[in-house]
Formats: structure tokens, sequence, C-alpha cells
């Protein structure tokens, strides 16, 4: 028995010293600065409800925690309501940090299945949420054109559309991601 | 300020069209007795969504918010749109894009490969937005039938208000422009609590854990349950999903009929207002019934 207190929670090994860098290059220019009030936490709506802290988040990011802000599903408990980014006295723009790390997960390979569902419908229809038979029906009730009239009613839009998905990477990003 | 005659490309999205018809068919019937011409922005699509698409790949979310508002550069309209997700997508693109020339120059390049110019000068407006520009008086002119009696609560939501710096609004918090808005039919907006907290529906959570999305739902509900309230009003095509969606969901969760909260959309209240017929307005394709609403109004 050793009377040494556990220190093991932060392995030096997982430190990624350049993981701040890309943050701040991909514009959560003010990160650094954060001051671990607990601001964002205290506001955030999902954090009153599950263990997800916007305040530890941003600690492990700017320790370049890399792989374990990465791979957690807690960084897509955001709902991105944008509270903590308007309330941070470091004016430290918390949401979009989220996002630039979700991307940086993304392209990682960590994606929630149901959002590389969504990913999906947005590379076939060119709508994350495309028109079913019942609301087509609907629309005929209510008198509106059955089919919108958005890429759901022209061929030739939606191919455009396909065409920047191929050309951002975005085609081959998705259909990348591991089911 | 009167912006009488205008005309806006109006932009769908998805949720609207796609399983709310019935909020697009009251913007289409209301907007244009305000003297605001709606013309179709044909082959738009998603806005890309900010919480998802922006989440997996900001770069094509960029690029398909600058088709989308390209399309509507092209026909020498501002863009108009009834949904907050659309709304701050299309202000934060543009945001982008002004205070970072490369990133236009980025999407240019991608635009033009189909046959697409583009040069940011383009505006997004919230339906709102355009509304409260006019002047208020000369539409209580058209209002002819009192709300007065019913309690509303009125629910922003967060993509028309947040980041307040790159929205047009007097104020950063406590906004009151939605509430003078839904006052001006007579009815009353009803303080509650958390009355400018999010959805839930939001950043991807509504997508990929159901029971958070409806637990932030269940607390915004359970606060306009405690104020009484005789509706919810939304500007939002999202918000307006998750409060229709997720009662009848806690409903059958608690094994209870507690939440039954009627959903109504700013233009289906205002068109009330007006006199126009609740079918008219899509009130009877609801999930939650609107009839105890209804009754109180024409009673």
């Amino acid at each position: 028995m050793t009377d040494q207190p556990i220190s093991d929670s932060i392995d030096t090994d997982k430190i990624d010293p350049e993981f701040v860098d890309s943050l701040v290059a991909a514009g959560a220019d003010r990160i650094r600065t954060c001051i671990q009030c607990g601001t964002c936490s205290s506001v955030c709506p999902s954090g009153r409800r599950t263990a997800f802290r916007t305040r530890e988040l941003m600690r492990k990011a700017i320790l370049g925690l890399k792989e374990e802000v990465l791979s957690s599903s807690d960084l897509w408990l955001c709902a991105t309501c944008l509270t903590c980014l308007e309330r941070c006295p470091r004016q430290i723009k918390t949401t979009d940090a989220i996002i630039i790390m979700r991307n940086m997960a993304v392209d990682a390979g960590f994606m929630l299945p149901q959002h590389k569902k969504t990913a999906q419908k947005l590379l076939e229809t060119g709508h994350a949420v495309p028109l079913d038979e019942a609301n087509r029906e609907m629309r005929k009730e209510l008198g509106i054109p059955e089919i919108p009239p958005t890429v759901h009613s022209s061929e030739e839009a939606l191919d455009d559309v396909k065409a920047i998905m191929k050309a951002t990477g975005f085609k081959k990003l998705i259909e990348g991601q591991e089911d | 300020m009167t912006v009488d005659g205008k005309t806006y490309s109006f932009f769908l999205g998805c949720v609207m069209p796609n399983r709310f018809p019935n909020i697009e068919k009251s913007i289409r019937v209301v907007l244009p007795k305000l003297g605001i011409q709606l013309e179709e922005l044909d082959g738009a699509s998603c806005c890309p969504a900010p919480g998802v698409i922006r989440s997996f790949n900001e770069p094509t979310w960029l690029a398909l918010a600058s088709r989308n508002l390209a399309l509507a550069e092209k026909a020498g309209n501002d863009l108009l749109t009834g949904c907050n997700g659309c709304y701050g997508t299309f202000k934060d693109s543009l945001h982008t894009i002004h205070e970072n020339p490369e990133r236009l120059a980025e999407v240019q390049k991608i635009l033009k490969d189909v046959g697409l110019e583009y040069n940011a000068t383009v505006e997004a407006k919230h339906l709102t937005e355009v509304i409260y520009e006019m002047d208020l008086e000369e539409i209580r002119k058209k209002l002819t039938k009192s709300l007065e009696g019913i309690k509303i609560g009125v629910h922003y939501g967060c993509h028309l208000l947040k980041p307040s710096k790159q929205r047009p609004w007097k104020q950063t918090s406590r906004h009151t422009f939605l509430d003078e808005l839904v006052e001006l039919t007579g009815a009353e907006s009803t303080k509650y609590r958390d009355k400018y907290m999010c959805c839930g529906a939001g950043g991807g959570v509504r997508g990929s854990n159901v029971p958070l999305s409806v637990d932030i739902a269940k607390e915004k509900l359970d606060n306009l349950i405690e104020a009484e309230v005789d509706c919810i009003v939304n500007v939002c095509s999202f918000c307006h999903l998750q409060y229709e969606v997720s009662q009848a969901q806690l409903n059958k969760e608690l094994g209870e009929k507690k939440y039954h909260i009627p959903v109504i959309y700013y233009t289906q209240l205002l068109g009330l207002a007006m006199g126009i017929d609740p079918d008219e307005l899509g009130l009877g394709k609801h999930m939650v019934s609107t009839q105890p609403f209804l009754d109180k109004i024409l009673e």
C-alpha cells in the first residue's frame, strides 16, 4: 500500500498539444482564455439532465485530450441553443467550438448511426427530412402543390445539389462511415 | 417604415413542406394579405440544417446554404423563411462569407460548376422580422376578430435570437417583439418560467437522443401548463414539430393525458385574428387537437 494519491485521471500520453491550435485555427479563437467559471454548464439545458458538462469539454479540449473528446458521444448532447456562447464572460464561441470538434469527430469516423441516416437522406433526396406519402396527401387536401417546388420537383436541381456534395467530399465522408 | 408590396423568395426548407404543410399553407394565405408577396424558390434544397449538417461537415453546409441563397439572389429577391433553423443557417453562412472573403471564393468556385453566380449580396429574413418592420397599426386595422381573453405562451426558439451579434434585434436578451406581434391580436402573452429556453430539438439531439430531447421539451411544457396557457405560439417549424410530437410521446410514456397544449404557428394566430377560416389556416390538421383553443376563440 502506498499513501500516494491516485492521480492517473489525465494520462500524459493522451495529450495532443496541437489539438487546441487546430480548434483555434478553425475558428474557436478565444478558447484558450477560458477561466473554467462554469457559466456555460450552468445555462446548458442538456447539462441540466445529463452528465454533459460544457466546462469539462472546454477544459479537455484546451488540455489536448483529443481522442477522448472526439470519441465521446457527449459531444452530441449539445442542442446548439447558443445560450453558453451568449453568456461566456470571455466571449468564447463555445457552440462554434463544439461544432468544430464535431466536424473533427466525423472526420475521424465517430458518427452516431442516426446521424449517418440523416446525412444519407440529404445525399439521396436533397432534404434531411424528405416528403412522405402522408404529407403528400395532406398537401393535396390543403390545396397547395402536392410536391413542394423544391429539389423534390426538379431532377436537375437535385443533380446540382448532389454535384455540390460530391465536390465538397460529403458523399465520400458519409459513405466511409462505419455502420 | 412600410414594406408593402415587397416580394421575397419563399424558402420552404424540409420540416415545413414535408411534415407540417399546414404551417406552409397559413404562411401562403396570411402574408400576401399583409402586402408581403411570396415567390417560389424553385429547386431549393435543405437549408442545410445547422445542428446536423453543419456539425458533420461545415464546408458542405456553407456550399449548400450558399446555393439556396444564390437562387434567391438570381431571382432578385431577399430570401424569407419561417424556420429558425433555416434562418440560423442563412444568417450565419452569410456572416461567415462576409467576414472571410476566401470562403466566398471557395463557394463561388463550387457554385460555378453548377452554373450559379453568387456574390452574397442577398439578405435572409425571418417572417417575424419582415412583419415587425411593418407599421403595426396598419396591421391592426386588418384584424377583424379580437382574441381577447386568450392566454398565450410565446416560444421564441434559439436561432432566431442568437448569436445576438449577428441578429437584427435591438435587444440581446428578454426580447419582446414576438410578444408584441402576438398581442396585436388582443390575446395576452403570458409570463412563464424559462420562456427563452430551447425546445430541445436542435443540434442533432432530436435525431439521436429522443429521451433527452423530449425531456427538455417536457420542462417547457410543464412550465406552460403551470402558467395555464390556452396555446403555445411558435415561429419555427422544428420547434413546432418538437411540441406537436413530444406531447403524444410524453402521454404515452407517462400513461396519462396531461400534455395537450395546442401548438399554433404565428401566421395561424394572425390569420384567425384576420377572420380567416381555421381550415384555411391548416388548423384542422394538427397532431395535438386545436379544438379547445378554437372553441374559446370562436364561441
